[in-house]
C-alpha cells in the first residue's frame, strides 16, 4: 500500500486579529511525490506550510508527517524528518561562510567534527555550490544562497522537504537553478517535495497538485487533470499554462489535439497532424 | 523631446576595495509617451540607470536630458525638488515605504510635502487612488489592513499623486500573484493611454515585455547592448537567446514548430494568432 508523508485532516487555523484563516482543509502527499500546491496570493499556501512544520498551532484538525502526529510532544521528531526552504535567501542564511552554513544544522544535532566535512562536500555537491565553499553571503547570487540552504536541509537527511516559494524572489537565472535542483531531488532520492508555487510551469512538471482558494481546498490531482479542469480553475481565476491556452485557441480555430500540459508534447502531436494532411 | 543619456558612467564606491562600474558610456535615447522594458541580468546596471532619472544618482561622467532639464556630472541639478516631482521612481516592494495612518493620508503626503495646500493635497490623492483602483472605503482603512496587492497600488498612487509626466518602476510585479500582476500591467497601460504617462519598467518578465511595452532596453555589463522596438526584438527567438533571455512562450512555441516541420512566419503576436497560423497549416498542409 503506498504511504502517506503528509496527512492533513479537517484542518483550521485563524490568525489572532481574524481574516486569513485554513478552513476545514483536508490533503494527502503520497511518500516520495513532487506535490505542488498553487493558489492566490492569501489563499492560505504559506499558512499550511507553516502549521505542517510546526510553524504556527493549528486550532482543530489532525497533521500527520511522516506517520507521526503533529503536537507539542512529537514536535522534535518531526522537525527531524522535515526541513523548510523560505522565500526570502536573505534570512537564512547564517553561516559566515558557505561551508559554516551547511554545518549549522550538524553542530546542533552534535555530529562529530571530523565526520562533517564529508556530509557537508557531500551535500554541497548536491547543490553544485562546490567551487564556492568559503564564500561569504554577499557575494553569491540569490540562487546560489537559496542551493546552499537547500544543502544545509540535505544535510539533515530529512525525509520530506517543503519548498515554501522558494523560486518567487529570484531572477530568472536564480529560478531555473533552484528548479533544476528540485527536479533533481526528486529523480535521485525519495524525498517527499511539497512545493508552494506561482510558477505554472513548475506545477506542470509535478506528480500532484493541490490548488487552495480563500482557505479552503479547491481541488487536488495530477496536473493535467487539474488544468483541464475548466470550469474549476475559471471559478477561481488562476492563470493555465501556456499548451492549454494553445489548446482553447486551437478548438477556436478547428484544430482538435490531445490534451498536453507541456510545449513538448503539444508539438509532437500538432506535427502528427500536419504530416497526415 | 526625448530623455537622453548621453555618454553616462556611474561608479560605485569609487577610490575603494570595493569599487565596482555599474555604468559604462552609456548612449540611449528614450521616447517620450511610450512604455519602455528595461532588461537584462542581475547586476547588469538596469537600477543604476533608472536611479539616474530623477538624479537620485548623479553619473560620474556624461549627461541625462530629461524635461528640459539637464543632470551633469558631480553638479547638483537645479530645481531638484520639481525634477522629483515630474519624474516619479518607484522602487522595488514600494509598500514596504508605507507609514501613515491612513491609505488616504499616506497617498497626499508626497503633494503636502511639495507645498500643495491640504486641500489640493486630499483632492489629489483621492484622483490617484482612483486612478489605481482603490475604492472609497478604503481610504481610511490603515494601509496595514490591506492585502499585498492593494498595499503596493497605495504606494504607486502615491506617486501619481506627484502628477509626474515620467514614471519609472524598478521591478513593480515582484512577488505578485498571476491575476495581481495583470492587473498591475493594464493599470500601467492605461496610465499610458490615457494619461500619456512615459512609462519605463525594470523587468525579468518577457511575457510581459512581450504583451505590454512598445520598446525594449539591454543592459549588459553596464553597457546598453540592444535598443528597439518590443516587434522587433520578439521577431525571431535567436536574438533572444544569444543574449541569455528565455523568449515569451508564444515565440518558443513557433521556434519549435518550424524546427518541427512547420513554416509559420511573419509576425506572431499573440496565441489566437499562433493557432490561427497553425490551423492554417495543418488545414492546408
Amino acid at each position: 500500500m503506498e504511504k502517506n508523508a503528509i496527512e492533513v485532516k479537517n484542518l483550521c487555523f485563524e490568525y489572532e486579529e481574524g481574516g486569513k484563516h485554513i478552513d476545514d482543509v483536508s490533503f494527502c502527499v503520497k511518500e516520495g511525490s513532487y506535490t505542488t500546491v498553487i493558489g492566490h496570493n492569501g489563499s492560505g499556501k504559506s499558512t499550511i506550510a507553516k502549521l505542517i512544520a510546526g510553524l504556527l498551532e493549528k486550532k482543530s484538525g489532525e497533521i500527520y508527517v511522516d506517520g507521526i502526529e503533529l503536537n507539542l510532544d512529537n514536535l522534535v521528531k518531526i522537525r527531524n524528518v522535515l526541513g523548510i526552504v523560505f522565500q526570502n535567501p536573505d534570512n537564512q542564511f547564517i553561516g559566515s561562510t558557505v561551508e559554516d552554513d551547511i554545518a549549522f544544522g550538524l553542530e546542533n544535532h552534535c555530529v562529530k567534527q571530523e565526520e562533517m566535512e564529508g556530509i557537508i562536500l557531500t551535500h554541497a555537491e548536491k547543490v553544485n555550490m562546490m567551487k564556492y565553499l568559503h564564500h561569504e553571503p554577499t557575494h553569491l547570487s540569490g540562487g546560489q544562497k537559496q542551493r546552499v540552504a537547500i544543502a544545509g536541509i540535505l544535510a539533515m537527511k530529512p525525509r520530506i522537504i517543503i519548498f515554501d516559494e522558494a523560486t518567487s524572489m529570484l531572477d530568472p537565472q536564480g529560478k531555473d537553478e533552484i528548479k533544476r535542483v528540485i527536479r533533481e531531488l526528486h529523480e535521485k532520492s525519495n524525498i517527499t517535495i511539497l512545493s508552494i508555487t506561482h510558477d505554472i510551469e513548475e506545477v506542470a512538471m509535478s506528480d500532484e497538485v493541490i490548488v487552495l482558494n480563500q482557505g479552503k481546498l479547491a481541488l487536488q490531482g495530477e496536473p493535467h487533470e487539474v488544468f483541464y479542469n475548466e470550469e474549476a480553475l475559471n471559478a477561481i481565476k488562476l492563470d493555465i499554462p501556456f499548451s492549454i491556452k494553445l489548446k482553447k485557441a486551437l478548438d477556436k480555430e478547428g484544430v482538435s489535439i490531445n490534451n498536453h500540459i507541456t510545449m513538448e508534447g503539444m508539438v509532437k502531436d500538432l506535427c502528427k497532424s500536419h504530416s497526415n494532411m | 523631446m526625448q530623455i537622453s543619456f548621453q555618454h553616462v558612467s556611474y561608479i560605485y564606491n569609487e577610490g575603494t576595495p570595493y569599487e565596482y562600474q555599474a555604468l559604462n558610456d552609456v548612449n540611449l535615447d528614450i521616447q517620450e509617451g511610450k512604455i519602455t522594458a528595461i532588461i537584462g541580468q542581475t547586476g547588469s546596471g538596469k537600477s543604476t540607470l533608472v536611479q539616474h532619472l530623477n538624479a537620485l544618482l548623479l553619473p560620474k561622467t556624461g549627461e541625462i536630458h530629461i524635461l528640459d532639464r539637464v543632470i551633469k556630472a558631480s553638479e547638483n541639478p537645479k530645481q531638484l525638488k520639481a525634477l522629483r516631482g515630474d519624474v516619479g521612481l518607484v522602487f522595488q516592494f514600494p509598500e514596504y515605504q508605507l507609514f501613515e495612518e491612513t491609505v488616504l493620508k499616506d497617498v497626499a503626503f508626497g503633494p503636502k510635502n511639495f507645498n500643495v495646500s491640504e486641500k489640493d493635497a486630499i483632492k489629489r490623492a483621492k484622483e490617484a487612488l482612483q486612478m489605481v483602483g482603490i475604492k472609497e472605503d478604503s481610504y481610511e482603512k490603515s494601509p496595514l489592513e490591506l492585502s499585498g496587492g492593494q498595499k503596493r497600488r497605495v504606494a504607486i498612487a502615491g506617486i501619481l499623486a506627484m502628477d509626474p509626466k515620467v514614471l519609472v518602476l524598478d521591478e513593480p510585479t515582484a512577488g505578485l500573484d498571476p491575476v495581481g500582476t495583470k492587473e498591475m500591467m493594464q493599470l500601467f497601460k492605461k496610465l499610458n493611454s490615457d494619461y500619456n504617462k512615459t512609462i519605463l519598467i525594470v523587468t525579468h518578465d518577457m511575457e510581459q515585455v512581450f504583451k505590454y511595452c512598445d520598446n525594449v532596453v539591454v543592459m549588459q555589463d553596464g553597457s546598453v547592448k540592444v535598443h528597439t522596438s518590443v516587434d522587433e526584438f520578439f521577431r525571431d527567438a535567436e536574438s533572444c537567446e544569444e543574449l541569455n533571455i528565455l523568449p515569451p512562450a508564444v515565440i518558443r512555441m513557433k521556434k519549435m514548430l518550424n524546427e518541427n516541420g512547420f513554416h509559420i512566419e511573419g509576425e506572431i503576436k499573440d496565441i489566437t494568432a499562433l493557432a490561427k497560423a497553425i490551423a492554417k497549416e495543418v488545414k492546408h498542409g
